[in-house]
């Protein structure tokens, strides 16, 4: 065992946690935040993801013992009262059907968002559909979760 | 996964000291191939000590044209290195197009250097970039340290902190993606120095990456696509997969040999 302490959503958590925990189980099962899910569990669809001190990170591909000291935002973290402006262009864009890639899809659009906010780049549909290479959707066809990235950036920028 | 015990070094030596007392450790980088692996259960290491936040082994220094950078370093920081860019723009293009980009905020050019896998991108250009690998214990030329699919010079406990090498006059990387992993089926990076040119070709090798030297001596006679269109590239010792045979692929590494002269 472990100990392990980091700040998730804001708050400081501390726990014992076996050596092999990936850090998706410890968030889930002893966090019982389940908002972040777990897809393919090989890291290819992107539904675990999560940030790790600011970065978007596939949370089955990292064992919780290695965000030791880290601040990780989940999900559950984004709104504030409020949904967040890309939850809110998810769900007026349709960018959703069944739900379950949702929550990896925003994680990582605010993620991208705020790289190239940050470098100064366009986020262009071409630059959104790249970014989603790590994203897998199987109910929309993509088409409404691009329009949602790109309304969510737009409604982020002018936050 | 099968259960483990955890260590997390904060530098190198520590990290070879720490593995030294293990049973079958195995240093643990961004984990973007191990730990899957060992979800499948094709590795199973008793020990596993973190070298991810071990502060001597991240980060990128360039003086004048010599590059080196921290075997820690991730994809995205390679990728995303404005002076990095600036001397050597074709390792950073490679950079940014490993995987996705959560995969290259944890993955990292050590940790893809030390598995060499046959399909990885950073041989490729580590070879045709006449790379230095540096150990705990010494230096290896990307020539020597290459040794076979999945395979390489290190010994057990040697741990990569750093790779270094001269930006070149010219260098360009071009890969087909595999159109479902985006792994390389074929890549082709080469590049043009004061000693010559250099080629060297990923995800085709039966042996993993290898240079092309009738390649090389064509674009020593003339830099150009031409050249090595013009190359005979057998088929012997290429990988046959559900993928692509090995008259495919010998094709592949050359169109995309052309490609990466042409945008070099």
């Amino acid at each position: 065992m472990t100990e392990i302490s980091m700040v998730v959503n804001g708050k400081s958590v501390k726990a014992d946690v076996a050596d092999n925990t990936l850090l998706v189980d410890y968030i889930r099962e002893s966090l019982r935040l389940t908002g972040t899910h777990v897809g393919c569990d090989t890291s290819q669809c992107g539904a675990c993801v999560v940030h790790v001190d600011g970065k978007a990170v596939k949370s089955c591909t990292m064992l919780a013992a290695s965000a030791q000291g880290s601040d990780v935002t989940t999900i559950e973290g984004l709104a504030n009262g409020d949904l967040h402006p890309m939850q809110a262009a998810f769900k007026e864009n349709h960018g959703l059907q069944c739900g379950f890639c949702t929550p990896g899809m925003i994680m990582s659009a605010t993620d991208m968002v705020a790289r190239y906010n940050a470098s100064g780049k366009e986020l262009t549909e071409e630059a959104i559909r790249d970014e989603l290479e790590g994203n897998i959707c199987r109910c929309t066809g993509y088409h409404n979760i691009v329009k949602a990235i790109a309304d969510g950036a737009s409604k982020m920028t002018n936050a | 996964m099968s259960e483990l015990k955890y260590h997390k070094a904060s530098n190198a030596s520590e990290a070879a000291s720490m593995i030294s007392g293990t049973e079958d450790g195995k240093f643990l980088a961004g984990g973007q191939t191990l730990l899957p692996t060992m979800k499948a259960k094709l590795a199973a290491p008793s020990d596993l000590v973190d070298v991810s936040g071990a502060s001597d082994m991240i980060g990128i220094s360039i003086s004048g044209n010599t590059v080196s950078i921290g075997a820690m370093t991730t994809h995205a920081d390679v990728a995303g290195n404005p002076e990095l860019n600036a001397v050597c723009p074709s390792i950073c293009a490679l950079a940014g197009n490993i995987g996705d980009p959560a995969v290259r905020h944890r993955g990292t050019i050590g940790g893809s250097v030390a598995n060499n896998d046959p399909a990885a991108d950073y041989p490729a250009a580590l070879l045709a970039l006449g790379a230095t690998i540096t150990t705990n214990n010494r230096d290896i030329s990307a020539d020597d340290f290459f040794v076979g699919m999945f395979e390489t010079a290190l010994e057990d406990g040697e741990i990569i902190t750093k790779v270094s090498f001269d930006a070149p006059e010219k260098g360009a990387y071009a890969k087909f993606p595999n159109p479902a992993s985006r792994y390389a089926m074929v890549g082709v990076f080469a590049a043009k120095s004061s000693g010559g040119a250099r080629v060297a070709v990923t995800g085709a090798g039966s042996d993993g990456v290898f240079r092309q030297s009738d390649m090389e001596a064509a674009l020593d006679g003339s830099w150009s696509p031409d050249s090595v269109s013009d190359v005979s590239v057998s088929a012997d010792n290429l990988l046959s997969d559900i993928h692509g045979d090995a008259a495919y692929r010998a094709n592949l590494v050359k169109v995309m040999a052309a490609r990466a002269v042409a945008n070099a």
